[in-house]
């Protein structure tokens, strides 16, 4: 007896070729991703020992999280003070990445040249060299030395900035965000390279047709932006929120604590249950932003 | 003839006169020049900032030591000098390194691509219940920080054994610590760095690729990896441009799993770590104690960093166009 053949359309038959293409992706998440998850799970419950034969496990319950929570004295601080780092600097990142979006999407000579000086940040900042750049000496002294030819100093720069707005009536809380964000000007232009990138493809991809029907209705610039560029790129600023929140943690001083208690202290489990609180306070956050921006967001189609 | 273009031609003049005789017309001209110049202004700025690092550190290397202590040398150098250069070679085996991070870093964006690309075209195509559930597995791999698998892959690669089947061979299993089989297995299976991202760029970019295209090159007879091959992947070319940048660059500056898993200072990134403590040594005459100017070390240091990048830079040159001009079609974009 000839067994029935399993009969599929063309279409059913795509679908689940599509499975062989994702197999090596999917082998890797099993054994590279899924398993040092659940692994890392049970390390952070439990003490850790490394010996000669591989390591030895015991179950401590909640002691290695009560430990990184109330006894050790720089987690909670560290842990809210790169937490508060990256609420400041992440609103600056993404309005600085739109801004310089537009700016880079209009026409005008020597557009190629300073595309690829913007987008050069994607490549330099990231890593143990920008970790050099801060503190060197040399750079120092020549800073340094360029001040006193212009006869004044960064500090004094930025304070002439804050009195001005300090007259004309600004909130103090804003003012000294505003102050901050001039101080932390490498550090954001830097950061922002690949939301500049992702904002820029998607002022491409918004049609000129609707800029030309608000032009002859009468749309000013100004309005055009509010109206057509801000609606349409409104899901790429829930993607670039969420891209530089993560990108923001990962240099993070919290991150650099796990990873010095894990090799330097050999506290591998204790090491664990800080990831894992860690985790948990960015899972929080992105769902809450998440949350929040999608309210917002304006889907074309 | 002859008069209709006059006319015609003073009839434009006419047009001209009065349209600038009118106040509108100079506010719009001048609105557009300021804007104009605030632009440049702005981005002229910002590139400043964006290169002073590396113009600072390309003035720095060429500086002679004698420079260092001469008041009147702040940017350009009285001595040019390559000695910077060739002390950074030698201290730190530079040619060695640079070759190992440049055969380590490519095979890594390969492997990496290649997965990546087919898991997002396969992405882009399954359709089944539960394939949304697969594709939230890949944001979560984006999602979870790094630290927090960290310890247990480090486990893994010090014990590494597949289903027991290592153990089987020999008594116990590999220790792959400070070999490079943990990164290439890792690119190769999708779960390098930022790997998600990259599958997430190639999903969004397949999806934007008409079936009906698939769909001819199969009637005509191609199977499905023919058609992959052949008409998928010439078209995606832009986005695996610049996930094979990403994924070079990020391979190359990455420090948090070199530092891992490699523990001497064999590729660029774990090299500038360490890079001060090794010229250090180098620059120690044997048995002596030697106190160097502080001042020197950080300009040999700088030099080694620029040293470092100039491949980056050099490289982007090549195809940042490629890359710069084509992103709108590389699937950044939904």
């Amino acid at each position: 007896m000839k067994l029935p053949k399993l009969r599929m359309t063309l279409h059913q038959k795509q679908k689940y070729k599509g499975v062989w293409f994702i197999l090596p992706w999917f082998a890797g998440f099993l054994f590279l991703f899924f398993t040092p998850l659940v692994n890392s799970l049970r390390y952070s419950f439990s003490k850790l020992e490394l010996n000669e034969t591989g390591f030895s496990m015991q179950f401590v319950g909640w002691a290695n999280y009560r430990n990184a929570l109330f006894v050790n004295e720089h987690y909670v601080r560290g842990l809210t003070e790169s937490l508060l780092n990256m609420v400041i600097n992440v609103p600056l990142i993404v309005i600085f990445s739109l801004f310089a979006a537009v700016l880079l999407n209009q026409k005008f000579k020597g557009r190629a040249l300073s595309r690829a000086i913007f987008f050069l940040p994607v490549i330099l900042a990231s890593g143990v060299i920008a970790s050099i750049e801060s503190g060197d000496y040399m750079q120092g002294v020549i800073k340094g030395a360029s001040q006193q030819a212009s006869g004044e100093s960064a500090m004094f720069q930025s304070l002439e900035l804050a009195k001005l707005l300090y007259n004309s009536g600004v909130n103090h809380h804003i003012v000294q965000y505003l102050v901050g964000a001039v101080e932390r000007i490498y550090q954001i232009v830097t950061s922002s390279g690949v939301q500049i990138l992702i904002f820029v493809a998607g002022l491409q991809s918004i049609s000129g047709s609707l800029y030309e029907a608000s032009k002859i209705e009468g749309a000013t610039a100004y309005e055009s932006f509010w109206k057509i560029t801000f609606p349409m790129i409104s899901p790429l600023i829930l993607t670039n929120v969420i891209y530089s929140i993560i990108d923001n943690l990962l240099g993070s001083q919290t991150t650099k604590q796990i990873q010095e208690t894990a090799f330097k202290a050999f506290q591998f489990g204790l090491s664990a249950s800080m990831a894992w609180i860690y985790f948990a306070a960015i899972s929080l956050l992105l769902w809450v932003v998440a949350m929040l921006i999608s309210r917002k967001v304006f889907y074309y189609d | 003839m002859k008069t209709s273009t006059e006319s015609a031609k003073r009839s434009f003049v006419d047009y001209l006169w009065e349209r600038m005789s009118k106040g509108s017309f100079w506010a719009t001209k001048l609105k557009s020049w300021l804007w104009i110049f605030v632009r440049t202004v702005l981005i002229s700025g910002i590139s400043f900032i964006i290169l002073y690092p590396i113009l600072i550190k390309v003035v720095i290397a060429f500086k002679d030591p004698i420079d260092l202590y001469d008041a009147t040398v702040v940017w350009i150098p009285k001595h040019f000098t390559l000695d910077n250069f060739k002390l950074v070679s030698d201290a730190l085996h530079f040619p060695k390194i640079l070759l190992n991070t440049a055969l380590l870093s490519g095979t890594v964006m390969f492997l990496q691509t290649l997965c990546c690309v087919l898991a997002g075209y396969g992405f882009s195509r399954i359709k089944f219940r539960g394939s949304g559930l697969l594709f939230g597995c890949v944001i979560f791999t984006i999602l979870v920080p790094p630290q927090t698998i960290m310890i247990p892959t480090y486990l893994q690669y010090k014990n590494f054994d597949v289903l027991g089947i290592v153990s089987l061979f020999t008594t116990q299993p590999l220790n792959l610590i400070n070999t490079y089989w943990p990164f290439l297995i890792s690119s190769a299976l999708g779960m390098g760095l930022k790997t998600g991202l990259f599958v997430y760029i190639f999903r969004q970019f397949f999806r934007g690729i008409p079936k009906e295209m698939e769909e001819a090159a199969l009637v005509d007879g191609s199977g499905t990896f023919g058609t992959f091959v052949k008409i998928i992947l010439p078209n995606a070319m832009p986005s695996v441009v610049t996930v094979m940048l990403f994924s070079f660059v990020w391979q190359w500056n990455d420090s948090y799993f070199t530092n891992l898993i490699l523990n001497d200072a064999k590729v660029m990134s774990s090299m500038m770590s360490t890079a001060a403590a090794q010229i250090l040594f180098y620059l120690t005459p044997p048995g002596g104690s030697f106190k160097p100017d502080p001042l020197y070390l950080s300009m040999i240091q700088n030099t080694a960093v620029l040293m470092a990048i100039t491949p980056l830079i050099v490289m982007y040159l090549f195809v940042q166009r490629h890359f710069v001009e084509s992103m709108e079609r590389s699937g950044l974009v939904g």
